[in-house]
């Protein structure tokens, strides 16, 4: 027994060559498009806003390994998609320092207070948008018209700066579906095209990195649910953070379910949470809250949904 | 057992807020502004020394069975001074720190000292005890709410009974609105309490070794 070629260990005993690093560099490949037209409609600022907002996540992970005399394990890439996804999620003229503020808040309370990389409850990046919303209300909620102009809003001075979900909330002003679509409105730097994420979302998924179960489930309830109420749902799915919120942060592996029921129930949970909190709530966009909430609940939905194992039986009570 | 250390060990070794998280409750509510912790820490203290030193010395004469509120009549007597003065004479104060004045008469730290110190140590004992945690529970309060106070709103010292604005270290529109909300309460207390550990372990590893 001295161990020639024979290894023994616990399951799992197949695993998948693809490792932590490649996914996380597939996923910033997937962001590009979303990245570029958020530079596109709100120029170089917003090109900034991510330059500093990934340079304060990975240089806080570093300094705070460091610190703790850890190992380094930017070389993950987990804490600069945390940074970059901040930064999509901001509005385009945020002070800078605020987006540092909020990216290495993300790192430290969000991630590293509950052990790293694998043990955060909540999405860092969400933390972190909702942490500055807490924050500055006044920097996060002031938005800036892309460089095109806007002949569907009769007072374009008065309301240029809201968003679309804002717009429909407050004036009942319908932003067209073609602005929506390709992003030609007021919004978060990465959120407003619907097209770029699209085709990133798209690349995703053919590499396998996220399943359909998540996004599908989670735009298709808001979908429904807004026809219910009687709303219009093709822009109830086109406007605000849905789409990049569906496909790139309800799907984060580790604040989500592993269990493909429970990827549907949280999906359907975001969703029903995003419409709610849009009809009835205080603010126009809730695709944030609706994920933070359901990131809570991830882990309850994994016990309540293992999968039966091969040939178990349904216990008879 | 001696006076000196029953009087210093609620300033860290045992600080009340930091060390056996007690008083938790008005330590979010009234850490908003300095003005606030100390005026709250002051009266706090004030009750604590006053129950401590009557619930010591009826220690022999409370049944056990009713000692709860026996105490809670002491400190309540004790709550009632505090919340007429402060009514009287620093009226603003009291309007911010409103429902948790009267509240002292639960306060946790108060009712804990009566319960674990005073019902079983001499008076001048408890005197200490009352003096030393009632000033941890002034620091901690202090601190706290220092930083909350700056990060919050922007200004320091600000006192409104004495028409003292504050000194102003950056823009109102700049602070942080979270760090007077009970979140950044939390995430700030925690984060002082996980400071002060480590400060504490790395100490007692130096003293081994």
């Amino acid at each position: 027994m001295d161990g020639t070629g024979l290894i023994v260990s616990s399951s799992p005993h197949q695993r998948a060559a693809v490792s932590t690093p490649v996914i996380m560099s597939d996923v910033i490949l997937a962001l590009m498009p979303a990245a570029l037209a958020g530079v596109w409609f709100f120029g170089l600022r917003a090109l900034a806003m991510m330059v500093v907002c990934v340079a304060a996540a990975v240089g806080t992970e570093a300094g705070l390994e460091k610190l703790m005399k850890k190992p380094v394990t930017i070389e993950d890439y987990s804490a600069a998609v945390a940074g970059f996804l901040l930064a999509l999620v901001l509005p385009p003229d945020l002070p800078l320092w605020m987006g540092a503020i909020g990216a290495a808040f993300a790192m430290a309370i969000a991630k590293f207070i509950f052990g790293g990389l694998g043990q955060n409850i909540f999405n860092p990046a969400l933390i972190g948008r909702a942490v500055l919303l807490a924050s500055w209300p006044v920097f996060m909620t002031r938005w800036r018209w892309p460089i095109f102009q806007a002949p569907w809003i009769p007072d374009f001075d008065a309301v240029s700066s809201a968003t679309p979900l804002a717009l429909w909330k407050l004036n009942g002003i319908k932003t067209p579906y073609l602005n929506l679509f390709l992003g030609n409105v007021a919004g978060s730097i990465g959120e407003t095209s619907a097209l770029a994420i699209l085709v990133g979302a798209a690349y995703l998924l053919w590499r396998g990195h996220i399943s359909w179960r998540i996004p599908v489930s989670f735009i298709g309830t808001v979908a429904v649910l807004t026809a219910l109420f009687g709303q219009d749902p093709v822009f109830h799915v086109l406007a605000g953070g849905l789409l990049l919120g569906a496909f790139f942060m309800a799907t984060d592996y580790v604040t989500s379910p592993v269990t493909p029921k429970g990827q549907i129930v949280f999906g359907v949970g975001c969703g029903v949470l995003t419409v709610f909190i849009r009809l009835y709530g205080g603010y126009p966009e809730g695709v944030c809250y609706a994920i933070l909430i359901m990131n809570a609940a991830a882990a309850l939905i994994d016990r309540l949904t293992v999968p039966r194992k091969f040939g178990e039986v349904k216990k008879v009570a | 057992m001696s006076f000196r250390s029953e009087l210093t060990k609620g300033l860290v070794r045992e600080n009340p807020t930091f060390r056996i998280l007690l008083g938790m409750c008005p330590t979010m509510a009234t850490s908003l502004a300095i003005s606030n912790g100390i005026g709250m820490g002051i009266a706090a203290t004030f009750v604590l020394v006053g129950s401590n030193v009557i619930v010591s010395m009826l220690r022999n004469v409370i049944p056990s069975r009713i000692r709860i509120p026996c105490y809670i009549v002491v400190i309540a007597s004790f709550v009632t001074m505090v919340d007429l003065i402060m009514a009287a004479f620093v009226p603003k104060l009291h309007e911010v720190l409103g429902i948790f004045i009267p509240l002292i008469v639960v306060n946790c730290i108060i009712l804990a000292r009566a319960e674990a110190f005073a019902s079983k140590n001499g008076v001048l004992y408890s005197l200490a005890d009352g003096i030393g945690m009632g000033l941890g529970f002034t620091l901690a309060l202090t601190g706290l709410s220092a930083i909350r106070e700056l990060l919050g709103t922007g200004t320091l010292l600000a006192v409104p009974d004495f028409g003292f604005p504050g000194f102003r270290i950056f823009d109102r529109s700049l602070a942080a609105v979270m760090v007077i909300l009970p979140p950044g309460g939390f995430i700030t207390l925690g984060l002082l309490i996980g400071l002060l550990n480590s400060l504490t372990r790395r100490k007692k590893k130096a003293a081994q070794t």
